[in-house]
């Protein structure tokens, strides 16, 4: 590294000068606000964030139905969520998350299945309420078992005036109040998937809190009871993280909203203390249940050691002695693993320059577990963040990373060629780009299909992952030797 | 503490761990409130039942796990067919985040595709200041020479007038006046992904041959010998393509492939992203109005587009999908007929060669039993090699398929001894098929990647033959059509055969007596 800090600050704002001259003049005066060098000291990321993205562009993000649908409400495993319109939300939606769950699929959970209204053309004409009464007839006749039903509206729903609300209260009454909830997350709706998680955020607050108090008179409290909120257990995220808050002596009562449950959501305001993973998706229904029930809330981050050493620290300075004590037992349990861990990877990673672009919590939650291994992050954005997660980033990231909110498909693809990271960490529809480019690459939203990634037992695969992707043969084979100087 | 530097457990192994299996126990005893595993047990069981599957059969409005995916899908396909082409899908943005991602999780190759990005002030006001301004973005950003405009069924429901909408950004100098973008309607209520593939083809074909919506003469058509191909929306295009390229070589006939995206979803690893490769050119476009004929692949995803190509004078073939020996028999010989030219005698070779392998495996595949879902076309080229094998299909489900489309399949099945015990289900979905499983059992499935879920609950071994195909890689690379193409699905069919009579003989002292080195 022997260029200083004000040279990489030049070298990147030249960068993004330059990839502003592509955009028609209105565009990239739009764009350019989206587009910093992080300046150490001020008190967020200098970009503009969670505004419409600007047509034509191939912005990488998603709609407000993926936001509740793919995001929030899809992982509640005894529930059906409906995708209610045409059918093709739900299909590309379908089981693609990774979200996983134990159960039995079809008859007493439901994560990894399609249901959806289908809607014909008859439907948008004439309006779908009749369709989605029958609908809700049928499941309670072919899916007895199910715990509750959600409407995930697509786009055509909020147009064509549609009251599923209506339908929603009329099919609940008739089912002996079955929890039926109605969820206003037509893909119009927004600019992002965000706004999708606020819709179904105030859905739980709307429909089951609201309905469901003192359901369940008989749960027993304890003072060291604890929900795990945002963590959506891809690739077993949840489960890698309940254990080590398990083990020091707190009991988790819900999941949200991976391996989820109805109950577990009813049940959480009877919790001591929420603990937020992914604050952009849940930090709603968080600061509700803190107003409301009186359930404070911490953020946490259990990607690498060093992030958890501290979360967990903070979660327990939030109970007694004992459990502050079994923190530092957890924390020095673990202290082995890690060591090995890094001993391992480190030195095959160090000095690696890393470039993400993610959604939720990931383009600053991550970077920790990075720069564990001697990882540098050098560049990062969100896809559908807003000015608190980029004021959160500030604690995070280095003085003169490149920052780029709701990157468009131009702008990465040409920032990532110029700045040369050793490895880029997005989506599945930039993968392939960056892998053609001869970048190596993983996908950071299903893990590529690895994980857990969080707590202890997911930062060894997330190494090796990490290791395998940059360290891999492949990369020298993709110059032609005889074309090569 | 199960895991560790040296030996890291990946997750289907960590959570097997006693530790997380305790775990995962404590959280439903205590915390789920499910059902009495006996009540859960019960469901299971009754689920299979033929009562069950009356109940099933009888759903009228809800749909589960279909197989089928959306209009605009098929015009992303269709416009990544075309040389230097972008996709520009008129709508909600969300929508094209899913085309994407789906067609990169099938192929494993980059698909580009952009959105005008409607939301709610454009659902009220109508797309058109994000059509003009969309429109010089894409223009400006991505370089080009030709955008295919479609929409999602938000611009539908509102009503946006891609013709006029296209019109005004070109007025207001958004792209210039002669710059192509062709369209189409292509709302996700009506039909399927195949419906748009149909629509967004005719979109182009109208735009050249029809006078670029009135802003040119419309082509003269001058007969030359050319022929055309239209393959239809296929999962298999990267192989089938080079495939068919091969005989149209060996035929060493002139023609015109109207849209082929095998090379943009088949690119190096060399350094560089191509935003846009091969694909078929204007020039092609134009040209083919002349052909002599045009033979259409899969005739159900061109329903439209076949009927405006005969209208244009040219004498069109419809086939359904040539996978097996008459499939591709009825091709060549078409071929031939339109022609003139003989059938090269390196095919007639191809052909001997593929019955040789049929004749070679067949009495491990005589009288097994498949189910089966998919695209129309392909469930009737399918049948029809499944036939020819001795085998029989007991199942043939498509969720897009309409009334006509089973009566042609049951033509089929009426012509074949092995068809008499099949059924034929149009505008059914998994749900149904997973009832079908367990009350009538097969021996097979043959479907997509989601058909696994069938596989895990009936039991049925699943052979990955239509898309989308996300769990294995590379299958598309491969031809099934052809009789090369029939190799390869009959490798296939072999292959699952003997994976699943190994995995049935596998216990030692037990079942391995018939654990056979020779089969």
């Amino acid at each position: 590294m022997s260029m200083t800090i004000d040279e990489k600050k030049a070298q990147n704002a030249a960068l993004i000068e330059e990839v502003l001259k592509a955009y028609p003049e209105k565009t990239a005066k739009k764009r350019a606000k989206h587009l910093n060098v992080h300046e150490e000291g001020k008190p967020d990321c200098g970009v503009k964030s969670n505004i419409k993205s600007l047509p034509g562009v191939m912005t990488i993000r998603g709609c407000a139905y993926a936001g509740s649908k793919g995001v929030v409400w899809g992982p509640i495993k005894d529930m059906i969520h409906i995708s209610h319109g045409p059918v093709g939300c739900g299909q590309y939606s379908w089981a693609a998350r990774r979200n996983y769950y134990i159960g039995v699929t079809g008859v007493d959970t439901f994560v990894t299945m399609q249901f959806t209204s289908d809607f014909q053309e008859k439907d948008i004409v004439f309006g779908g309420d009749k369709k989605l009464e029958v609908i809700m007839d049928e499941i309670q006749n072919l899916f007895p078992l199910n715990k509750g039903i959600t409407v995930q509206s697509e786009c055509p729903i909020g147009l064509i005036g549609d009251d599923i609300e209506a339908v929603s209260k009329k099919k609940s009454k008739q089912y002996d109040g079955h929890t039926i909830v109605p969820v206003r997350c037509e893909g119009f709706r927004g600019v992002s998937q965000s706004l999708g998680h606020h819709i179904a955020n105030d859905a739980i607050r709307d429909w089951v809190f609201d309905k469901t108090e003192d359901k369940r008179p008989d749960f027993v409290s304890t003072p060291y009871d604890v929900a795990i909120i945002g963590d959506y257990n891809i690739g077993g995220d949840a489960w890698s993280s309940r254990i080590l808050l398990e083990e020091m002596g707190l009991r988790v009562i819900a999941q949200w909203s991976g391996d989820g449950t109805i109950a577990e959501l009813e049940n959480t305001p009877k919790a001591k203390l929420n603990v937020l993973h992914c604050y952009r998706s849940m930090n709603y229904i968080s600061r509700h249940m803190e107003e409301k029930y009186g359930v404070p809330w911490v953020e946490y981050n259990f990607f690498g050691p060093t992030k958890i050493e501290e979360s967990l620290r903070e979660i327990a300075a939030h109970f007694d002695d004992t459990i502050k004590a079994n923190a530092e037992k957890v924390i020095a349990k673990y202290k082995p693993l890690m060591q090995a861990v890094i001993d391992k990877y480190r030195p095959r990673l160090e000095g690696k320059k890393v470039m993400l672009f993610v959604g939720g919590l990931r383009p600053r939650h991550v970077i920790g577990a990075y720069e564990d291994l001697g990882m540098e992050v050098v560049g990062t954005g969100y896809e559908f963040g807003h000015n608190d997660d980029y004021q959160r980033t500030t604690h995070y990231v280095k003085d003169g990373t490149l920052i780029y909110d709701d990157v468009t498909g131009h702008e990465f693809e040409k920032f990532v060629e110029k700045v040369k990271p050793d490895l880029v960490g997005s989506g599945i529809k930039e993968k392939y780009v960056f892998q053609k480019m001869g970048v190596p690459f993983r996908q950071m939203h299903s893990w590529d299909y690895s994980g857990p990634y969080h707590g202890y037992d997911g930062f060894a695969i997330f190494a090796r992952d990490m290791d395998m992707a940059i360290s891999s043969p492949i990369w020298g084979l993709s110059k032609t030797p005889w074309k090569t100087k | 503490m199960p895991q560790s530097a040296e030996k890291i457990l990946d997750h289907e192994l960590l959570f097997r761990e006693p530790e997380y299996q305790k775990m995962l126990a404590d959280k439903k005893s205590e915390f789920e409130f499910n059902h009495a595993d006996s009540k859960i047990q019960e469901i299971v069981e009754w689920t299979k039942t033929e009562d069950y599957k009356q109940k099933n059969f009888a759903r009228e409005a809800l749909t589960v796990n279909p197989a089928k995916a959306c209009q605009p899908l098929g015009a992303v396909y269709v416009a990544n067919g075309f040389a230097k082409t972008l996709s520009f899908v008129h709508g909600s943005q969300g929508c094209v985040a899913y085309y994407r991602s789906h067609f990169s999780r099938h192929f494993k190759e980059p698909t580009s595709c952009v959105s005008s990005s409607m939301t709610e002030d454009a659902a009220v006001f109508g797309g058109l200041n994000n059509m003009i301004d969309g429109l010089a973005n894409t223009l400006n950003l991505y370089k080009p020479e030709m955008i295919a405009v479609s929409t999602t069924c938000m611009a539908e429901v509102i009503g946006d007038d891609l013709n006029a909408f296209i019109k005004t950004s070109k007025e207001k100098g958004s792209v210039p006046a002669d710059f192509d973008v062709p369209f189409a309607h292509t709302p996700a209520f009506v039909g399927s992904h195949i419906t748009g593939y149909d629509n967004a083809l005719l979109g182009i074909l109208r735009h050249f041959w029809d006078g670029k919506a009135d802003t040119a003469p419309k082509l003269e058509r001058v007969p030359d010998e050319s022929v055309n191909f239209i393959f239809g929306f296929d999962g298999f295009v990267v192989g089938n393509m080079k495939e068919m390229k091969r005989i149209l070589g060996l035929f060493g006939i002139d023609y015109n492939i109207i849209c082929d995206p095998s090379e943009v979803w088949n690119t190096p690893t060399d350094g560089e992203f191509r935003m846009y490769e091969g694909g078929t050119t204007k020039a092609t476009v134009e040209r083919a109005l002349n052909a002599k004929a045009t033979i259409i692949f899969q005739g159900y995803c061109c329903e439209k587009t076949s009927k405006f190509i005969a209208e244009h004078g040219q004498e069109v073939v419809v086939l359904h999908s040539p996978i097996g020996v008459a499939g591709t028999d009825k091709f060549l010989m078409e071929l031939s007929r339109i022609t003139g030219k003989p059938i090269p005698a390196e095919l007639e070779l191809e052909r001997g060669q593929l019955v040789d392998a049929m004749a070679d495996s067949q009495a491990h595949l005589h009288g097994k039993r498949y189910a089966m879902y998919g695209d129309p076309d392909m469930m009737l080229g399918m049948t029809e090699f499944l036939l020819e094998l001795g085998a029989e299909p007991a199942h043939i489900l498509a969720t897009n398929g309409e009334k006509e489309w089973a009566a042609k399949v049951q033509d089929v099945l009426d012509a074949s001894p092995y068809g008499a015990g099949c059924k034929v289900y149009p505008k059914r979905d998994l749900w149904h098929m997973r009832s079908l499983l367990y009350t009538e059992p097969v021996d097979f499935l043959i479907g997509n990647t989601y058909g696994k879920y069938l596989e895990r609950d009936t039991g049925t071994p699943l052979i990955r033959m239509v898309f989308p195909i996300f769990d294995r890689h590379h299958y598309h690379r491969y031809p099934i059509w052809g009789y090369e193409g029939g190799l390869r699905v009959l490798v296939m069919l072999l292959d699952e055969f003997f994976e699943s009579i190994d995995v049935n003989t596998i216990v030692p002292g037990k079942t391995d007596y018939s654990y056979d080195i020779i089969r």
